[in-house]
């Protein structure tokens, strides 16, 4: 396979948010502000992309039954690591996170790319995927957090650009759902013209 | 590629190393991330109460007094320069916020009027009951944030709770129930320091304040 298709399809064509509708609950949830949806994302992206990896690798040793229970333990356990790194070396990202961290282990864009793509391919490819896959869920979550921050607070990475508050409700849960419809319906007419 | 036949005993050893693994790699990681998680909790602690208490030169995080209350735990850390006390910093909580747990370090002169405020923990509405961040209230003409009006009032005459329910406090204006709340952690605080520093003048001159913890 083309590892470059492979990295790429992340951002548009198989994106987790705009186009699988995958890992809503961080999504909508975390997305207040750019700096959010970024710090999500990343911390996805490193989760998914050590999961991929470790499935991977342990592919061929695991018996079919029991693999949905071990990978579940892997991934877990590498959201573990990044709370804990989290709350040791950025405190502000963890507290402004908060529960959707552990919640990294339920987003179904991590066990989804472990069980349809690591356990089926090699190490390499599982990683790239995982990686492509997981920057292009930061990128959706950054641009979603960026446009409910500009409109709902007035700034872009907590630098303020107009005084006031801005429309409260891109802020609260219903602006997250009518900014993730609009930019949805933005990628598909994009998917539409590369096809 | 012939994947491994599903037998008892390979899916229970399969789970048990991979348990093993996973629980051997966190108690790494934990071991690893245990001391710079406890210096961040500190240091955001210290930062807090170096807010709402006048200047000091000793250690509060090392004079810490503990009251339990109901549900949970007030703090007390002493502020001193010197020999004098300049300010008691309780650390307080209500569970009556409009999203539950708000917690919050309060300042106390020892004449026990408040010295100030900073909240440490919360997760009101953003854009109403979060004014009651210092951040999101600020007005930068006067300084002033909504919490600024408890500066410099005692609890003792200065009634603890908003203009509705009959007291002196200006309710954030659509977030009553978030202004309820953080008068409600203000007087645990007040009540709490109130019990301690009474406790105190009883005890003073004894000088072993660290041993008097009360439950």
């Amino acid at each position: 396979m083309n590892q470059w298709k492979n990295f790429s399809k992340g951002f548009f064509k198989e994106n987790a948010v705009f186009v699988l509708l995958l890992g809503l609950c961080p999504t909508l949830g975390v997305t207040t502000s750019a700096f959010n949806g970024l710090g999500m994302g990343l911390a996805t992206t490193f989760v998914l992309t050590m999961s991929n990896i470790a499935v991977s690798l342990v592919k061929n040793v695991i018996p079919d039954k029991v693999r949905i229970p071990s990978f579940i333990v892997i991934i877990a356990s590498f959201v573990t690591v990044v709370e804990l790194v989290m709350q040791a070396f950025v405190p502000d990202l963890f507290a402004a996170l908060g529960i959707f961290i552990p919640l990294i282990v339920v987003n179904c864009i991590v066990l989804g790319r472990a069980e349809a793509f690591a356990s089926k391919h090699t190490v390499l490819t599982a990683a790239i995927d995982g990686l492509g896959m997981g920057l292009g869920f930061s990128m959706a979550l950054t641009i979603l957090g960026s446009v409910r921050e500009m409109l709902g607070s007035g700034s872009i990475f907590g630098l303020k650009f107009l005084p006031g508050d801005g429309m409260l409700v891109f802020v609260l849960a219903p602006g997250a759902f009518l900014v993730l419809g609009y930019l949805i319906v933005l990628v598909r007419k994009i998917n539409r013209k590369g096809a | 590629m012939a994947k491994k036949e599903s037998t008892f005993a390979s899916m229970a050893l399969t789970l048990f190393l991979v348990t093993l693994i996973a629980s051997t790699v966190l108690a790494l990681v934990y071991e690893v991330t245990k001391e710079p998680i406890e210096e961040a909790r500190r240091i955001k602690k210290m930062n807090a109460i170096g807010e709402v208490v006048p200047a000091f030169n000793n250690d509060p995080g090392t004079e810490v007094r503990k009251l339990a209350t109901d549900r949970d735990t007030l703090y007390f850390y002493q502020a001193r320069m010197g020999d004098t006390i300049t300010g008691i910093a309780v650390e307080s909580y209500t569970y009556k916020g409009f999203s539950g747990l708000i917690r919050i370090m309060v300042g106390f002169l020892p004449d026990g009027s408040i010295y100030g405020i900073s909240v440490l923990e919360q997760a009101e509405t953003p854009g109403l009951g979060d004014k009651i961040l210092k951040a999101k209230s600020l007005d930068k003409a006067t300084g002033l944030s909504w919490s600024s009006q408890f500066v410099g009032k005692n609890p003792g005459s200065y009634r603890l709770s908003v203009k509705k329910d009959g007291g002196d406090v200006d309710a954030i204006t659509a977030a009553t129930i978030s202004s309820r709340a953080f008068c409600d952690a203000m007087q645990r605080a007040y009540d709490g320091f109130r019990k301690v520093s009474g406790e105190k003048e009883s005890v003073s001159g004894d000088g072993n304040k660290q041993e008097h913890e009360t439950e």
